[in-house]
């Protein structure tokens, strides 16, 4: 068993690490007060392969794997959570799911653009009445012969206002499980910005990762083309859970990186304020603090790296994908609050970081499974019924 | 057309720099990066790529963990690398070290519309030597402080930058041009980039490979070829945080000269 990153795996750190040093977080403050889609900074990422880093270079990626991704989101993360969740949505919650489930049209016609970060991708399964209970889906796909009619309203959709691509999930048809239930008939689509009733509704307005955007999805009628339904009909509810099981690993990573910048900007911070004649760092309880929120940060990080390993060799890596996101999510949660805490009344406020990472760090315990449908995964995985 | 970089891994000076007991510096203890200047003249030869697609080969002369400098390189674009090391290498001074480097760009080849860039000097030597002398050992035309670069064939158009303005020259390839930081922003790597870095050409020139070359002889390289003997490396003592005085008003002043008067520097 060998712990240690590849000479690779070093490299693209650091280049990752000057990339956010340099790029991202002189922006992340403005990004996050104007709540303004950093979309110079998502053209750099793509020129530079960030935003198809593990799919093979015939269909325009990088030829990196699982690990490599997440690194990316962990970095970019550490400085600007925005950013970071803006890769992960368009990579596995879209291009991942073309790579994935896609014909070779599917793969040829869409992966180029995404990857090279000419188009932006989104993940469309949320709606008002089917969030966690992702079966209760209403939005319609009806066969009129030659093309298919979505009819909707997905929210809460990430990336939405800034992407040309989404791979929406809809109800096709009802269906009779084995023990002779009526079931819905779920499957998922391909749907271009431009398709004929297809809009962007309402922009939400966040506590944390306030840059990225998270608006509404209309289907009125839409048209979609008959080629461009994803995978088998009715395979779209399978297709959406390891969607988002792929998704996990990018959100732990988010998470993961949250954590690393509060951790970070604590020991910095801790090692210059002075009270009572001392810097806080030399009292123990400072001491005991960064050495707890490092401990967990540590743990987190091998459980996401762990998940993205299993991904990669194509090991069966749901439940390792789940324990990910919920340790490292709880993990960014608390260590963010304590770095508030550590900080004092600075803290509170939005000179410092913190604060920010904070409100980012709470929404990494709700999207794309909440911290309690994560233990559901996991129990399940134990047989625990 | 091919473009050969000179490039030089120094320690990185945002770090600590170590020095050894005998006075010399400590560079395995030191963390390091590749030369400011050189990384504008890999960038200069990324660019004529970009516009050509000429093939770019970086050069570097250093002990083997230099490899991993020359690797990430080849990740911002290169195409290929050539890392010139040996123990009788070792010690050189510029003139050893132009010897060397210079017998190695012959061992690569020169073309008559090949262009070699190198960064006008290192942060660590500060001499700005090296390119220079390389051009003299290779009879070619040399122009230093690159701020512009323009290529017509095989016509270089160059703008100088020198402390009280700019000198435009034009000259012929094959030639040497020396480079500033200012020149240009360099690249980031890119993921494919890295991916691929590890799978393109890497070449180590030792004594061996350069010993006939009639540069390369052993009174003429490495620390006994080197005319240049270095006294004593040390850190330079730390100086105390300056007085930043604010406003142009009579108050103000009157309270600078007062506080220049009173280190009786007017």
């Amino acid at each position: 068993m060998d712990l240690h990153l590849s000479k690779e795996h070093e490299m693209l750190r650091k280049m990752y690490r000057e990339f956010a040093e340099n790029e991202v977080k002189p922006l992340a403050e403005e990004v996050d007060e104007t709540e303004e889609f950093p979309a110079e900074t998502v053209k750099k990422l793509g020129k530079l392969g960030m935003m198809g880093i593990y799919f093979p270079k015939e269909y325009g990626g990088a030829g990196a794997d699982v690990l490599s991704y997440a690194m990316a989101v962990e970095e970019m993360s550490k400085v600007c959570g925005t950013t970071g969740v803006i890769i992960s949505a368009h990579t596995s919650l879209c291009c991942a799911p073309i790579f994935e489930h896609g014909t070779e049209e599917q793969k040829m016609k869409y992966l180029p653009k995404l990857c090279s970060g000419e188009w932006i991708g989104a993940f469309g399964l949320t709606e008002a009445g089917a969030g966690t209970d992702a079966q209760g889906q209403q939005t319609t796909a009806v066969d009129a012969g030659d093309h298919w009619v979505l009819n909707g309203t997905k929210i809460f959709i990430t990336n939405a206002g800034f992407a040309h691509v989404f791979v929406i999930i809809a109800v096709t048809g009802s269906t009779v499980d084995k023990k002779g239930r009526k079931r819905k008939e779920i499957s998922a689509f391909i749907v271009e910005r431009d398709f004929p009733g297809f809009s962007v509704g309402k922009h939400e307005k966040k506590m944390g990762i306030r840059g990225s955007s998270t608006c509404e999805l209309i289907m009125e009628d839409c048209i979609v083309p008959k080629e461009n339904l994803l995978g088998k009909l009715g395979n779209g509810f399978k297709i959406a859970m390891q969607t988002l099981d792929g998704g996990r690993i990018g959100i732990a990573s988010q998470a993961l990186g949250l954590a690393e910048g509060a951790v970070e900007e604590a020991v910095k911070y801790t090692k210059e304020r002075v009270q009572f004649g001392k810097r806080i760092s030399e009292f123990q309880n400072t001491q005991f603090q960064l050495a707890d929120m490092h401990t967990r940060t540590e743990a987190a990080k091998w459980l996401v790296y762990s998940a993205a390993m299993k991904k990669q060799n194509h090991e069966d890596y749901s439940a390792d994908a789940s324990m990910a996101k919920l340790f490292a999510a709880e993990t960014a949660s608390d260590v963010t609050r304590r770095a508030v805490q550590l900080f004092g009344g600075y803290g509170y406020t939005r000179e410092y970081p913190v604060e920010r990472m904070m409100r980012d760090a709470k929404i990494t315990e709700i999207y794309e499974g909440t911290s309690e449908v994560q233990r559901m995964v996991i129990a399940s995985h134990l047989g625990v019924k | 057309m091919k473009a050969i970089v000179c490039v030089k891994q120094v320690p990185d000076t945002s770090g600590v720099v170590a020095v050894k007991e005998d006075g010399t510096m400590d560079r395995a203890a030191m963390a390091t990066i590749t030369n400011h200047d050189d990384l504008a003249a890999v960038e200069a030869a990324l660019r004529i790529k970009d516009a050509t697609g000429c093939k770019v080969i970086v050069v570097s002369m250093g002990p083997p963990p230099a490899e991993s400098m020359l690797r990430e390189l080849l990740a911002r674009g290169c195409d290929e690398a050539v890392l010139v090391s040996a123990r009788e290498f070792g010690g050189s001074d510029t003139y050893a070290t132009s010897q060397i480097l210079a017998a190695a760009i012959k061992k690569i080849g020169l073309e008559s519309d090949d262009i070699i860039f190198c960064g006008r000097q290192a942060i660590d030597g500060d001499t700005a030597q090296v390119g220079p002398q390389i051009a003299e050992k290779l009879g070619l035309p040399q122009i230093s402080y690159a701020a512009e670069i323009t290529v017509e064939g095989k016509a270089v158009t160059v703008k100088r930058l020198l402390e009280d303005g700019y000198m435009m020259l034009r000259v012929q390839t094959p030639c040497l041009i020396t480079c500033v930081k200012e020149l240009n922003e360099p690249r980031y790597m890119s993921v494919p980039g890295i991916v691929d870095c590890y799978s393109k050409p890497l070449a180590v020139f030792n004594y061996e490979t350069l010993k006939d070359d009639p540069l390369v002889d052993l009174d003429t390289i490495g620390l006994k070829g080197s005319p240049t003997n270095v006294y004593k490396s040390f850190s330079p003592p730390v100086k105390g945080a300056g007085m930043m005085l604010e406003g142009a008003d009579k108050a103000t002043c009157d309270k600078l000269v007062s506080l220049l008067d009173a280190k009786h520097m007017i």
